[in-house]
């Protein structure tokens, strides 16, 4: 455990709001989301589809497309500056030199038509200003840092020359080529088949452990957060609903979102075989169906009235070191599990 | 065993690659000497990573896929050798659940049409009696007969499935083989899609050839597993035995690697780790497919191909490092 006083964390995101003008109305995307992340800590962001996972990651590198979609509200502070308060030039030398991004799916956020060494010199040659040939060193370099076998001669390979897992290392090797303070992963092994995210997984905490980035990881895994991450933030419907060490939230998960999206993981020890799953009945609520109250009421087995109308305010419990959104830990209630 | 429903021996699916007027025709072995029974309301999982051939054999069991040799029996019919009319009469002893129900579904054609397409088809039941028997099915798999008006894009993944499902059933199937089922859905519809699967097979008597990458999915729904790589079972077992005590190199590499929170799971680092990527299945290696990858690889390994073999009751693996007892020798090196 850390002592309670900590340094000011490297990424610090408060009360970030995003909206998205549709045909339907007003979408709210995002709604209060906060957190922070430490130097060399990992984060991991969980939850279903449509959570807002990835609309986080793209509002904190600013790439929501605009319109239709707008930050309303809220900071993204980078080791003390505001990056929602920069303007785009300004934005544009952060954007992948300071915070970098590893994208879903390696077989479409390549482009086909120039060979991975120019992709991954491109960020240095754009952010550190160094020439083709410097930038193509660096790019071997990065190449082999993600064990990338042969890497001198691969350099000059076209994307579709590699394999699904190798293109996700080359995307790692891209976002990794600044140096970011903070690399956000969304879903970055999704695509790929599970000895192979174990190869990445290493590579990701081998790298954070070597250069000290915080990292972001996105996943609807809860397997994933338990292996690589050192806190996880649960998102349902735009809000963060429980924080907390991921120790603590998967031993012992406070809101009942976080609890269904443990129970029903299939295949574990502690279901017996032909025993059904735990269900969360229902699926996730349509943005533009959200009223009042907690947007998970409609799926919760122990909802109240008050949940249907108002929404809690947020409950921090050890210190400040783990919080919750729900009524059945607010004030009163304060004297949970330890 | 001569009380299984489907019984599978040496299935090989073979796809011609190219080939010039000189050069020799290459094949891509994506399924390779498959064989596995399943008894009539168990279900049989098979998993493996791409490539692995698991999905090529699930194509083949449905006639989908042309097989190069081999042979496949459904109860009384030899479900491998049939052709044209007499195939497509036995087809709706054995229906299919594809990966993406957003992909199974004419976006243009009603969900209750889907359905009595199906019925019409397979000559379910009398025309007269289809539309209840279509309500009949919605109930069944959780749905309602409202819906049935409805057009797919107005369903959600996991309801998606649900049709799909639904019509699937229509033909009363004996056997069910399902493609990555619950892949493309959020865990928590993926849970409610796998109750509805067990509760329909307890209903029903069905038979289920599971397909799936995801070992939880596979612990939680399957009698029996077979492991697939590049082509071949290389470890098949009940689900206690492989899931307790895997013995196969690659399937303790598949376990170690997948990620878990169970408490009291191996922790990162003391894990089997895989290097690169599986063989080109065109160029298969001579001996062990997995000896390129196998930490654990002999110089025998390298040039005889294992056999696969009973070494304990019921659970077999196809590797020279696992003794006649079912010892794992490679463990005490």
């Amino acid at each position: 455990m850390t002592t309670p006083i900590v340094s000011p964390a490297l990424l610090d995101v408060s009360n970030l709001g995003v909206e998205f003008q549709t045909r339907g109305g007003v979408a709210r995307v995002l709604e209060e989301v906060a957190f922070q992340v430490h130097r060399g800590e990992t984060l991991g962001l969980v939850g279903e589809s449509g959570c807002g996972k990835s609309m986080t990651a793209l509002a904190m590198m600013r790439l929501i497309p605009t319109p239709p979609g707008r930050i309303t509200s809220g900071r993204v502070v980078l080791d003390g500056k505001d990056l929602l308060a920069l303007d785009e030039p300004a934005m544009r030398h952060h954007r992948g030199n300071r915070i970098s991004m590893i994208f879903q799916e390696p077989m479409t956020s390549l482009n086909p038509a120039y060979t991975v060494g120019n992709q991954i010199g491109e960020a240095v040659r754009l952010h550190q200003g160094l020439d083709r040939k410097a930038a193509t060193t660096c790019a071997i370099d990065m190449l082999e840092a993600v064990g990338i076998p042969a890497a001198k001669a691969r350099v000059h390979d076209y994307p579709h020359q590699f394999s699904g897992g190798m293109r996700q290392r080359v995307m790692i090797a891209m976002a990794l080529a600044c140096k970011p303070d903070v690399l956000i992963a969304d879903e970055p092994t999704t695509a790929l088949d599970v000895t192979v995210q174990a190869q990445i997984f290493d590579l990701i905490s081998d790298l954070r452990e070597r250069t000290g980035t915080a990292v972001v990881l996105i996943t609807h895994d809860m397997g994933a957060i338990a292996e690589m991450a050192d806190r996880v933030a649960v998102m349902y419907a735009g809000r963060i609903v429980e924080e907390g060490s991921v120790a603590e939230v998967l031993q012992a998960p406070l809101h009942p979102y976080t609890r269904g999206l443990i129970a029903c993981a299939p295949g574990r020890r502690t279901t017996g075989f032909g025993e059904p799953l735990t269900e969360i009945p229902g699926t996730v609520p349509s943005l533009l169906e959200r009223r009042g109250g907690c947007a998970f009421a409609d799926r919760c087995s122990d909802v109240q009235p008050r949940c249907r109308t108002h929404l809690p305010a947020e409950t921090r419990i050890d210190a400040g070191r783990r919080r919750v959104l729900c009524w059945l830990h607010a004030e009163e209630k304060r004297e949970t599990s330890s | 065993m001569t009380d299984a429903l489907l019984q599978v021996r040496d299935l090989k699916v073979h796809f011609p690659m190219g080939g010039g007027i000189l050069g020799a025709r290459s094949f891509v072995k994506a399924v390779d000497g498959v064989s596995f029974d399943i008894p009539k309301g168990r279900t049989f999982g098979i998993v493996g990573e791409s490539g692995s051939g698991k999905s090529t054999t699930a194509l083949a069991v449905m006639r989908l896929v042309k097989i190069t040799s081999g042979s496949m029996r459904l109860g009384d019919d030899d479900i491998g050798a049939l052709e044209g009319e007499g195939l497509r009469k036995v087809r709706r002893r054995f229906q299919m659940v594809f990966q993406d129900p957003f992909a199974s579904l004419n976006p243009r054609k009603r969900a209750g049409d889907a359905i009595l397409e199906a019925l019409e088809l397979m000559d379910v039941g009398e025309p007269a009696a289809r539309p209840a028997l279509a309500r009949q099915l919605f109930l069944q798999t959780g749905l309602r007969p409202e819906q049935l008006q409805l057009f797919p894009h107005q369903f959600s993944g996991g309801q998606r499935q649900r049709i799909v499902l639904a019509r699937a059933l229509a033909a009363r199937p004996d056997l069910v083989v399902c493609d990555e089922p619950v892949s493309a859905l959020d865990v928590a519809i993926q849970a409610q899609i796998l109750n509805l699967m067990q509760r329909l097979q307890r209903e029903l008597g069905l038979t289920y050839l599971f397909i799936s990458h995801d070992l939880g999915v596979i612990r939680h729904m399957c009698d029996e597993i077979g492991v697939m790589y590049l082509g071949q079972i290389v470890e098949q077992a009940p689900r206690e035995g492989l899931f307790e005590r895997p013995l196969h190199p690659y399937t303790l590499a598949l376990w170690s690697a997948a990620p878990s929170f169970d408490p009291g799971s191996r922790s990162r680092r003391d894990r089997i780790r895989l290097q690169g990527d599986p063989p080109s299945p065109i160029h298969v290696p001579p001996g062990c497919r997995f000896a390129g990858r196998c930490p654990f690889a002999e110089p025998r390994c390298h040039s005889e191909p294992p056999a696969l073999r009973e070494v304990l009751p019921g659970h077999q693996v196809a590797c020279h490092r696992v003794t006649d007892a079912g010892q794992p020798a490679y463990r005490e090196a």
